[in-house]
């Protein structure tokens, strides 16, 4: 038989550059985001503190929140360009009707997730390209948000108000929710059996369907938690901020897809991690703002700093992507 | 238990599969008894591989009979295939790069859920890869992604002899060694054995004619979409087989003066030997020659034009190229036409420093260009400024070859260019590409369908990435050629 020639063996010289590449892959997140709150240390060791990190990373769990809903999206090998304005819808339905008619507020909530789900069938069904459709819905999000809140206004319910006012004992709350998230998200997509196959969807799409799964099943499930931990991060939004303005969650669109790749996550094939993507919205929200303001970078500059870290983290993680393969 | 009195795992009557136009399975009967084995053999797109997507669920028949077990399926599935205890791995790996073994044993065993089934589908796959391929060294934890091509495969067969819930009756293997040396391969040969013995069934289809000799029990050979022989394996040997899959009857050769042409006559245009290689054959063609690359679908020729192609630009070590080339496409959607342009544009586009004027394309000689080919190659069009889409498939692939004969290129590399046309396109191109070769021009033709052969004035036969044949047109039959594209099973 004359077939060895084919079979490529890998070398175990290879192999043990490539588990370095692996592992400096797997820490790059974390490593970012050491980097990140090392600087800050340095420039002001105050901001290390409970006080500190409660401030500083307040934000942060929304933007966490729609990193993961991103993540699902992402684990599909689809995009969501929607998330920041249905984000914004969110917030103001929490600020107006969730508080005023629960009932009502609850009811647009869940329409908001089935309407994710039904994007996911639609997006499966016609075969349309989800970032055309994502793009359409964000302008429809836009719209009702600015219907039902056409001046910044409004009031969070006094319940979410007291679940986000909530100070536990020397872990400031914001490290606590992240470290809640990151780990019931990691467990159900990366240790549940169906989690295997959601992200098997991403994976390798047609050999799902030889199994006999449905792919119109994963896509909706993936659309609907997407839109599940939307909803989620416009309530800790505006559990943090008290009053919702239309355009308030906006920017969480780029926020949430830098997020995912900056935890590990790649565009298709499935590749994504939870934790890691939890890692990553935190290190954006501290590199945001806290650090160059600390930096003594004017306002003005803020935006374009940002834009720089984001370059250089994912420039790095791109190298080293390339040394794995 | 005799083959007489062994029950029907699965039996297909007439059952057909047609693609558009494209008849792929034509009035197939096949069955396979439980505790046989069966070869099934055949030359590039005789329906092999549709047949068995047939069986398991995977393509639903557009006509036909399938009996599972004796009760007749009406709605044949996948899913319903697994039930009733049928597995295939396919040839183009099914695995996600993206999950560890573990995980994508999960993805084909439904009850793996609940508490601790990470733990039972490392422990099930693992089993299995002890089973079969001892002293293995893949870990159920490791991500595929990772795994060499041939680990893959040894996790796909072994995942497909896993069983949970559903019985396991059949297991088709489509070309399941063509990843694995020579150790892993017998091993799992000697695996399909035993696993036949104890009573399982199995299609193996492969391209080693040794291999489906010494396996199987009974072996089927396909052609052109029906199945034209099957028999025990005792009653074939070698040549049996050869001779059932091509035909040897001799057919009608076109322009048969030209066979006596001196090889060592007309300047040498390209010299080019394969990455591959290991020994000194290359190809080489003179001014003047149409030259076949032949052999199976996928074992080199089409890395070699690319490699011809890009030696033309640029020095490439072991391929020498004298002349200008150009490249005829066979996938022309994503490789050929550009879908927004019109047919002139289309046949232009590689002629662009000939039809400037100044910094612009002169829209009149681009015309001229198009017209004068559109009339030599018969472009069946009202107007050559209509989209290229206005055409049918093989008019808009004589217009590639009116880009490329048009083009100044002395050497056409043509990448099996005739796939999916019709006769009388192919007629029509057949007389200009003679035509253009008495003028001068080398042709590189690779090509799937063996009648084409009988245009060149030499073949070189490919398998694995390497020359193994090199036909001059007074040798040059089709059983040779089969001959040499299975060469290497026994």
């Amino acid at each position: 038989m004359a077939v060895g020639f084919l079979s490529g063996r890998s070398g175990a010289g290879t192999l043990d550059a490539r588990g370095r590449a692996h592992l400096l892959r797997a820490l790059l997140p974390a490593l970012s985001l050491a980097i990140v709150v090392v600087a800050i240390a340095w420039l002001n060791p105050r901001a290390i503190s409970y006080f500190g990190f409660t401030l500083m990373l307040n934000l942060a769990i929304p933007i966490a929140l729609a990193t993961i809903a991103q993540m699902f999206v992402i684990a599909g090998n689809e995009l969501d360009l929607s998330i920041g304005t249905f984000v914004g819808f969110v917030g103001c339905v929490t600020a107006t009707w969730l508080r005023e008619a629960p009932l009502l507020g609850v009811a647009t909530l869940v329409g908001g997730i089935l309407v994710y789900a039904a994007l996911g069938a639609l997006i499966h069904l016609r075969n349309l390209p989800s970032v055309v459709v994502t793009l359409g819905m964000s302008f429809v999000w836009q719209g009702l948000a600015i219907l039902l809140l056409p001046k910044p206004g409004g009031k969070a319910p006094d319940w979410l108000l007291a679940m986000t006012g909530f100070k536990p004992p020397f872990v400031p709350f914001p490290i606590l929710a992240a470290l809640v998230i990151a780990g019931v998200v990691q467990f159900a997509l990366m240790r549940t059996s169906y989690g295997a196959i959601l992200r098997g969807s991403g994976g390798n799409p047609s050999a799902l369907a030889r199994a006999g799964w449905s792919l119109l099943t994963t896509k909706i499930v993936l659309f609907s938690l997407a839109g599940f931990f939307g909803v989620l991060s416009g309530l800790a939004l505006i559990g943090i901020t008290t009053s919702a303005d239309a355009n308030i969650g906006n920017g969480y669109t780029l926020l949430a897809i830098a997020g995912v790749i900056l935890g590990g996550g790649e565009f298709v094939g499935g590749r994504v991690s939870p934790v890691g993507s939890v890692i990553g919205a935190l290190t954006l929200a501290l590199a945001a703002s806290p650090l160059l303001t600390f930096m003594r970078i004017p306002p003005d500059w803020q935006v374009a700093a940002n834009g720089a870290i984001l370059i250089i983290v994912l420039a790095a993680r791109a190298l080293i992507s390339r040394r794995e393969t | 238990m005799s083959p007489e009195t062994a029950s029907n795992i699965v039996k297909l009557d007439g059952v057909e599969k047609h693609f558009g136009a494209v008849r792929a399975l034509v009035g197939v009967d096949f069955m396979i008894r439980s505790g046989e084995c069966i070869g099934l053999v055949g030359h590039n797109g005789a329906g092999k591989s549709t047949l068995m997507h047939v069986v398991a669920g995977t393509l639903q028949p557009s006509g036909g009979r399938i009996t599972v077990g004796g009760g007749i399926e009406e709605n044949y599935s996948v899913v319903r295939a697994q039930k009733l205890g049928i597995r295939c791995v396919f040839q183009e790996l099914s695995l996600c790069p993206n999950l560890s073994v573990a995980e994508n044993t999960r993805i084909n065993h439904q009850s793996l859920r609940g508490l601790g089934w990470r733990k039972r589908a490392a422990a099930l796959i693992k089993a299995k890869l002890d089973e079969i391929f001892p002293g293995h060294d893949i870990g159920a934890s490791d991500i595929v992604r990772d795994l060499s091509i041939g680990r893959r495969q040894m996790v796909e067969v072994a995942r497909a002899f896993t069983v949970t819930d559903d019985p396991l009756d059949l297991v088709i293997l489509d070309e399941p060694t063509s990843s694995l040396d020579a150790r892993t391969a017998s091993q799992l040969l000697a695996f399909v054995r035993r696993f036949v013995a104890a009573g399982g069934s199995c299609i193996l289809i492969s391209h080693l004619l040794g291999e489906v000799l010494e396996n199987a029990d009974r072996i089927v050979v396909m052609r052109d979409g029906k199945v034209v022989a099957a028999d025990a394996a005792s009653a074939f040997d070698r040549d049996k087989l050869v001779t059932a899959m091509g035909g040897v009857e001799p057919r009608g050769r076109v322009a048969a003066e030209a066979a006596a042409r001196d090889r060592e006559k007309g300047a040498l245009r390209v010299r080019a030997r394969p990455a591959r290689q290991t020994d000194g054959a290359e190809l080489v063609a003179r001014e003047g020659e149409i030259i076949g690359l032949a052999g199976l679908a996928g074992h080199g020729q089409t890395a070699l034009l690319l490699a011809i192609f890009e030696a033309a630009a640029r020095r490439r070590p072991g391929i020498e190229v004298t002349a200008p080339v150009a490249l005829v496409a066979g996938d022309r959607q994503s490789d050929g036409i550009f879908p927004q342009w019109s047919i002139a544009e289309n046949i232009g586009i590689r002629s662009i420093a000939k039809l400037r004027n100044g910094l612009l394309i002169s829209p009149q000689r681009e015309a001229e260009l198009a017209q004068y080919w559109q009339r030599r190659i018969k472009i069946r069009t009202p107007d050559i400024a209509n989209n290229i889409l206005s055409l049918s498939g093989g008019n808009q692939q004589k217009a590639l070859f009116a880009r490329a004969l048009g083009s100044d290129a002395r050497i056409i590399l043509m990448d099996d260019p005739m796939r999916g046309v019709d006769i009388g396109t192919k007629l029509d191109v057949y007389d200009l590409l003679r035509e253009e070769a008495r003028n001068g021009r080398t042709f590189l033709w690779y090509t799937t369908e063996t009648e084409e052969l009988d245009n060149c004035d030499h073949v070189y036969v490919f398998q694995s990435g390497r020359i193994v044949a090199d036909l001059s047109r007074g040798e040059l039959t089709e059983e040779k050629v089969i001959q040499s594209s299975f060469a290497g099973a026994s």
